[in-house]
């Protein structure tokens, strides 16, 4: 437990200090996002009917870029190696460490998302179900996702493979999370959507640690 | 029985395996291939819809089946390696994969050629289409991470871990693109007993099936054969079996190359020998 506490307060603290890292996958969403009326038309009800598909797919490609760095660092500098060595089990570590990851990369994403919601159009609606889907989706790209960067980073250029490795992998969640948003736009119910990705969510909490432990071990050899 | 089984974990017997087996595969791929395509596509009824144009379904249903099939198949070596430390179970993986991704992609080509007469567009983007595209690109992720690592050992570990990620995500993708979105009719054969297509054309679909089955399994066997020398280039009884004299200057300590030093020798070694 001291074990677990320490990696978090350490991982805190790292992502503290290197803020400037923090922002750039942030600027890098809100730009991508500034592209698409650019590109489709200042209409906006066209925007409207795009704007939550947009804003999940800049989110998947703003996260896969900031997940790179998950655990490259300690790779680099040898604290992956004593985590493995360590009597804490490293699954355990590992739960620590995506959620850290996800508590300091990836609710700035939540706080920026209003500004978004103006920027497309989106109805109040929405809007909720934006954040909702947000809230349920993002810790699961955060679990899945690591098992590809942990698959990766021993890899000297693993940045492009790690996108085509997980792109294919979230589309089910995409699909989920627009259709849900989608509903909400008409006004319809959306909780059978959010249901199936909270669902899809517990089951990535409950395996993927052991895979992104087990690909740790395999990136360090 | 299991150290029966566990004994082709060796490279030697597994060689041994193919040998046996690639005959018999081949074999039974000419003959129900040439069978059942003469059949299906010469003698067997036209539709009463689609005419003659239903006639690609011998070889569309065939590869979109084993598609799926040769990427479970790849999905199990990848457990049994990871789970039993099999070294030729990943060389299974690696050999199979290529395999399974043509064939993906000849399944969307002849769902494609398919598609123009009859929904009047070469591409739609149906559940079925759409899911056969996704596992295609899951087929190529296996393939280029496993590319990407030096070390062919570490290579078939991780690209193990991606193929069994994969394979619990394919009934994911499917229900969730089939929800999205379909227009493709509904399988026709997979209700066993009473198939909604009649039994003259299910016949030489069978066959068919049967043959695309044995096929890849010989293609398969043929490139783990391959992988096999290449990987064991430096181990005396690739030496002795192939008549050791043009490997035995590279023989001497070689066995003691780290694996990614020994990969370098073997694909400079391989490139001479072509």
């Amino acid at each position: 437990m001291v074990a677990l506490k320490a990696v978090f307060l350490k991982d805190l603290a790292l992502a503290y200090r290197q803020r400037a890292e923090l922002m750039q996958p942030l600027m890098f969403f809100v730009l991508v996002i500034t592209l698409f009326p650019l590109a489709v038309g200042p209409n906006l009800e066209t925007l409207q009917r795009i704007g939550g598909g947009v804003i999940w797919v800049a989110a998947i490609l703003s996260l896969l870029l900031g997940m790179e760095r998950m655990f490259r660092d300690d790779f680099a500098d040898g604290s992956l190696e004593q985590y493995i060595l360590s009597p804490t089990p490293l699954y355990m570590i590992v739960v620590v460490k995506v959620f850290t990851h996800w508590l300091m990369h990836i609710v700035p994403l939540f706080l920026i998302s209003p500004l978004l919601a103006v920027f497309l159009n989106l109805t109040m609606d929405m809007y909720v179900a934006l954040m909702l889907t947000l809230l349920l989706g993002t810790p699961l790209i955060s679990f899945v996702g690591a098992i590809g960067v942990a698959l990766t980073v021993g890899l000297h250029r693993g940045g492009v493979l790690l996108a085509l490795l997980l792109i294919p992998i979230f589309i089910p969640l995409l699909i989920f999370a627009t259709s849900a948003i989608e509903s909400a736009s008409m006004l319809l119910p959306y909780h059978p959507q959010l249901a199936i990705i909270a669902a899809l969510l517990l089951f990535s909490v409950a395996l993927s640690p052991m895979a992104i432990a087990y690909s740790l071990k395999v990136s360090q050899n | 029985m299991w150290k029966w089984i566990n004994s082709f974990a060796k490279p030697e017997k597994a060689y041994w395996l193919c040998d046996v087996l690639q005959n018999w595969f081949a074999v039974v791929a000419i003959a129900s291939l040439s069978v059942g395509l003469v059949w299906g596509l010469g003698f067997a009824p036209s539709d009463y819809q689609q005419g003659d144009s239903y006639r690609i379904i011998y070889i569309h249903v065939p590869s979109a089946i084993l598609a799926m099939g040769a990427y479970v198949a790849m999905a199990i070596a990848a457990l049994v390696g990871i789970v039993w430390q099999w070294r030729t179970a990943y060389m299974f993986m690696v050999a199979i994969a290529p395999v399974g991704a043509v064939m993906t992609l000849i399944s969307l080509f002849t769902g494609s050629l398919w598609g123009k007469p009859m929904w009047g567009t070469w591409w739609f983007w149906d559940a079925r289409l759409t899911s056969q595209l996704i596992l295609l690109f899951l087929y190529l992720g296996v393939i280029s991470l496993y590319t990407a690592f030096e070390d062919k050992q570490q290579a078939g570990k991780a690209a193990g871990v991606m193929a069994m990620v994969g394979v619990i995500n394919i009934p994911i993708i499917h229900f969730s693109v089939e929800w999205w979105n379909t227009l493709h009719q509904g399988a026709s054969i997979t209700k066993i007993g009473k198939p909604s297509i009649a039994l003259e054309m299910y016949v030489p679909l069978l066959v068919c099936i049967l043959g695309f089955a044995a096929f890849i399994g010989w293609v398969t066997i043929i490139r783990m054969k391959n992988e096999i020398i290449l990987r064991d280039l430096h181990r005396p009884w690739v030496a002795k079996r192939f008549g050791g004299a043009e490997f035995a200057s590279v023989d001497v300590g070689g066995a003691k190359l780290s694996d990614a030093e020994n990969n370098d020798k073997q694909s400079l070694k391989s490139g001479g020998n072509d």
